[in-house]
């Protein structure tokens, strides 16, 4: 792998601003004398930044690109997904969650339901969301520091959880609406000006179609080592030089491998002739370029039922990013609900344009770094393409940027998430929270996901990322939805909906995280959970509410004018 | 080790959902008849109860019927009011008119009736007779409950009738009760609800005066300045207001107080702008600021600086307001506290309505912290949770 002197330095450089700005910032920025300055709130702009700034995870800075590079134009839904959620958010529920006055989750669900027991479960999936999305932050992490200086994939690991729980559990990043909306532009920068200059060189180099072979072969001359034990597809026969365990036997000296499959252990290096095809690392279900670049092709790595799981995958972004615990807080610091709207559909913008190069990256990954197909660590893609496409000094600090740019992704999600999750503990599990509570739950926050990201090396980052959108979408969309557009809706109902919804696609995301792919129906089902889970979740909610219809709050008349009717029409007024 | 972390996965999630839904535990295995009969009259009895504490109304009726019918082994049972029948439970619902119309008697006396002659032409109605005992409400007649039964009725039937009919009422009497504590608090807030200062009025009123002629167009700034804090601290809607709003109405009064002490009193300001939206008690903050005011400058020669710091912490918002001032003895802020009423300094009257304020909205971990010592200067801070059911911004 590529290591580069300047990415260690800008990683410790963009983990420390980080630190600091998130420490000091609001004394420098907000100290004065001038009401009229200490009064000013935070504008949709800067807001739209901020949320961006949180949102945009290691899935998005590293997983897409991965995806793209593996199945092509059937996880274009990722990115898609990931930015129509806020559509459905600007839609459904943006304005009237902010009238709600709540703050999280599970406040929204006890200012609408009146209870504090739905509270309580609210507050469990917040913390079970929070924790699965919190994984493959870490494990961004592990792979990016493995890749730019060649530690152990834990390391990375540790050190971003550790960092980021001390940093929380200290009170650094409380006030934090600036820093996170620079960590935006810094997203936008690592990953834009890289991709222009790869264009550049694509186009120096002719603007090779990215399906003139039939499979992708190696652009030079290239060495792999190989780090774990892998099994390959070989799609054409090519010719290599292996040195170190294949197929079972010690090999030093050239090879001739015929279609079909071949063992590689630990330690091999094996070396690859310029336009030899590229063999694919087993789980990949090796695709011939003209099946990647085609819609249904691959089916987002179910080539069986392309159709299910590219519905499913649409469902599960496009209605969970509502129920993401980090995304809602930032909601709250919009004065009101318009400027709530304006916020969201600034925020589809922003992420509009970013999610623009991550696909570029995956193309283009096809051609210049086609070796992470035979390992299989696509999500490296984005972190290795400077240095393999452009290569010398220019190569060096453009990949050092981008490395610094995943690191200030990590960052951010996984500082605002544990934000989330730590808040929701203190205040619902331990007890209305006190600094040391919240001190307590931010430190057991942090170490459970860490625990879990070390167990699950294997999958793509994207992968994990979109089972948390599962059960978002599964549980609090339904509720929120619901909620907000159904007088209905009784907590019984809400609470039978949620645990339905969540138990379920909780259930599928273990079996998968942990268990590995199984084949067939239940394969899909359990990888791409939402499109059965949602409607599962609804009709639940729907019916137990139907039947439990004494239950419905007795003032939700005044509730649902509080929700829907603007703040300058007076109707928030309390009769005195 | 994979299997081990699946299974520790199961485990917490079952442990959270099971800790959230709350899953009650019904214990089996009573070691006597006697123990399981005062259960299940009891458990049935429980279930009966939350329904009624919302008071006697057809819909409470309705879900607390089928608990009394279980508890009085009756084939159906009735609930009426003054205005007539509020629910009928079980079979034989024809007899309802004419059970309502002996219903009268006692609703009006106060005693129980026997009723004897249902006989209907329907061979499968289980009813053929009933009492009628009346439900008493701070001793009057809030409606009946109405007991039938396949047989002559007996005395039995009457006394078990008439003690879950004492039962119901007293449910009602804490349903009653439960209503006017809630009013109760309610006007507890009302009557906390914040005040201005008379020493303001006089000392700003005073301050406007003496621009009147050095001055004039300062003095008819000021006094649009006085208007508009008078305007927002007088209104009459909302118990709750935004920080933002608070702290505009801070510098209104700021501004005033500077006709006063001109430069000598210089302001701080450090908010997050993340909790600019928080809801605050109405003139939560106000009486803060002028105690510092006054802490801060009385009997100090200079310059004095006020301090007003938001942060944001998570699900909460920390406010404090400090000055450099000569401090308090703390021994003379707690022997001023609210406790002793009558003898409360005007000072610290503002700060102790705060207080109790807060604690009586968000509850009692939510009071007002003072940090003070002679010589050290006064730090009054309060934390605000970011969401409270009932608590909004208007």
């Amino acid at each position: 792998m590529t290591e580069s002197a300047f990415a260690l330095p800008a990683i410790v450089l963009v983990t420390v601003v980080t630190l600091v700005i998130g420490a000091y910032g609001v004394r420098f920025a907000r100290t004065t004398s001038d009401f009229l300055v200490a009064s000013r709130t935070v504008s949709p702009a800067w807001n739209a930044s901020a949320i961006s700034g949180e949102y945009l995870s290691a899935a998005s800075f590293l997983g897409v690109a991965g995806l793209v590079m593996k199945y092509g134009a059937d996880v274009l839904w990722y990115p898609v997904g990931f930015t129509a959620g806020y559509l459905a958010m600007l839609l459904y529920v943006a304005a009237p969650l902010r009238r709600s006055g709540a703050f999280t989750l599970p406040d929204f669900a006890e200012a609408r339901l009146g209870s504090g027991r739905i509270r309580l479960l609210c507050a469990a999936f917040v913390v079970l969301i929070g924790w699965l999305y919190l994984v493959p932050q870490l494990q961004g992490a592990g792979l990016t520091l493995g890749t730019v200086t060649g530690a152990p994939y834990w390391l990375g690991a540790v050190v971003v959880g550790v960092v980021v729980t001390a940093n929380v559990a200290t009170g650094g990043m409380r006030s934090i609406t600036f820093v996170q909306a620079f960590q935006y532009w810094l997203k936008l920068t690592a990953l834009a000006v890289p991709a222009f200059f790869l264009l550049l060189v694509w186009q120096a180099g002719g603007t090779g179609s990215l399906t003139a072979d039939d499979v992708p072969v190696f652009p030079a001359e290239t060495t792999v080592d190989v780090q774990v034990d892998v099994t390959v597809s070989v799609l054409e026969p090519v010719s290599l030089v292996a040195v170190g365990v294949v197929d079972g036997a010690a090999v030093d000296g050239p090879l001739r491998w015929e279609s079909g499959r071949h063992d590689i252990a630990q330690g091999a290096e094996l070396r690859f002739p310029a336009g030899a095809p590229v063999p694919h690392a087993d789980q990949l279900d090796a695709v011939g370029n003209n099946t990647w670049a085609t819609p249904l092709g691959t089916g987002g790595g179910h080539p069986e039922f392309p159709l299910f799981a590219t519905y499913s995958l649409i469902l599960a972004t496009f209605l969970g990013t509502m129920g993401l615990p980090h995304v809602l807080v930032r909601f709250y610091t919009n004065p009101d609900g318009r400027a709530a709207r304006r916020t969201t559909l600034l925020v589809l913008a922003l992420l509009g344009v970013f999610y623009l190069f991550p696909t570029v990256y995956g193309a283009l990954g096809r051609l210049y770094t086609p070796q992470l197909l035979l390992t299989g660590q696509t999500d490296a893609a984005v972190l290795l393409l400077p240095g393999a496409a452009i290569g010398g000094l220019g190569g060096q600090l453009l990949g050092a940027l981008v490395a610094a740019g995943a690191f200030a992704a990590f960052l951010s999600t996984s500082s605002g998430l544990l934000v989330s999750v730590a808040g929701v503990l203190s205040t619902d599990v331990v007890g209305r929270g006190s600094v040391a509570a919240f001190r307590g739950a931010a430190a057991v926050a942090g170490i459970v996901p860490l625990v879990l990201a070390l167990q699950v090396v294997s999958l793509d980052v994207s992968v994990v990322v979109g089972l948390a959108f599962a059960v978002a979408a599964s549980t609090f969309c339904p509720l929120l939805v619901l909620g907000i557009w159904w007088r209905g809706l009784t907590d019984v109902g809400a609470a039978a909906g949620l645990l339905a919804g969540g138990l379920l696609s909780i259930a599928a995301v273990l079996i998968t995280v942990l268990g590995g792919a199984r084949a067939g129906w239940l394969g899909v089902l359990l990888a791409q959970p939402a499109a059965l889970t949602v409607p599962v979740a609804f009709a639940v909610m729907i019916v137990v509410s139907r039947l439990t219809a004494v239950r419905v709050p007795v003032d939700i008349g005044r509730i649902m004018v509080a929700l829907h009717a603007p703040e300058s029409l007076g109707v928030h007024r309390r009769p005195t | 080790m994979q299997t081990a972390v699946v299974v520790l996965a199961l485990l917490l999630i079952a442990g959270l959902v099971a800790a959230a839904v709350g899953r009650r535990v019904q214990r089996r295995g009573f070691s006597t008849i006697d123990e399981r009969v005062a259960f299940r009259a009891l458990h049935t009895a429980s279930q009966a109860a939350p329904p009624l504490r919302m008071g006697l109304t057809s819909a409470s009726a309705g879900r607390s019927a089928k608990y009394l019918r279980e508890l009085l082994g009756a084939p159906a049972i009735a609930l009426t009011d003054e205005d007539g029948l509020l629910t009928w439970e079980g079979p034989g619902e024809h007899h309802a008119a004419p059970l309502v119309e002996a219903a009268q008697g006692p609703l009006h006396s106060g005693r129980p009736t026997v009723v004897n002659d249902l006989a209907c032409g329907d061979p499968d109605c289980p009813v053929r007779g009933a009492v009628v005992v009346p439900i008493a409400v701070d001793e009057r007649v809030a409606g009946t409950l109405i007991a039938t039964t396949s047989q002559e009725p007996g005395t039995g039937l009457l006394r078990a009738a008439t003690e879950t009919a004492r039962w119901v009422s007293t449910q009602l009497e804490l349903a009653e009760l439960d209503r006017s504590r809630a009013a109760l608090a309610q006007a507890e807030v009302r009557a906390l609800r914040a005040q201005i200062s008379p020493h303001f009025i006089y000392n700003a009123l005073t301050a406007i005066a003496s621009f009147v002629r050095t001055d004039p167009e300062r003095a008819r700034e000021l006094l649009l300045e006085f208007a508009e804090f008078t305007r927002y601290s007088f209104r009459s809607q909302g118990d709750f207001t935004t920080l933002a709003e608070e702290l505009h109405n801070i510098e209104r009064y700021l501004t005033l107080e500077r006709a006063r002490f001109g430069d000598r009193l210089q302001a701080r300001l450090q908010v997050a702008p993340e909790v600019l939206p928080v809801a605050v008690p109405f003139l939560a903050l106000q009486p803060l600021v002028e105690n510092a005011v006054r802490h801060g400058l009385a009997g100090k020669t200079g310059v004095g600086t006020i301090s007003i710091i938001a942060l944001d912490a998570g699900a909460e918002c920390h406010i404090s307001v400090e000055d450099d001032g000569v401090g308090m003895d703390p021994d003379l802020l707690l022997g001023n506290d609210m406790a002793t009423g009558a003898e409360a300094d005007r000072d610290h009257m503002g700060l102790g309505n705060v207080n109790d304020r807060l604690r009586s909205v968000f509850g009692d971990d939510y009071g007002l912290v003072v940090e003070t010592a002679l010589g050290a200067g006064t730090k009054v801070s309060m934390r605000i949770p970011k969401f409270a059911a009932g608590v909004r911004a208007s």
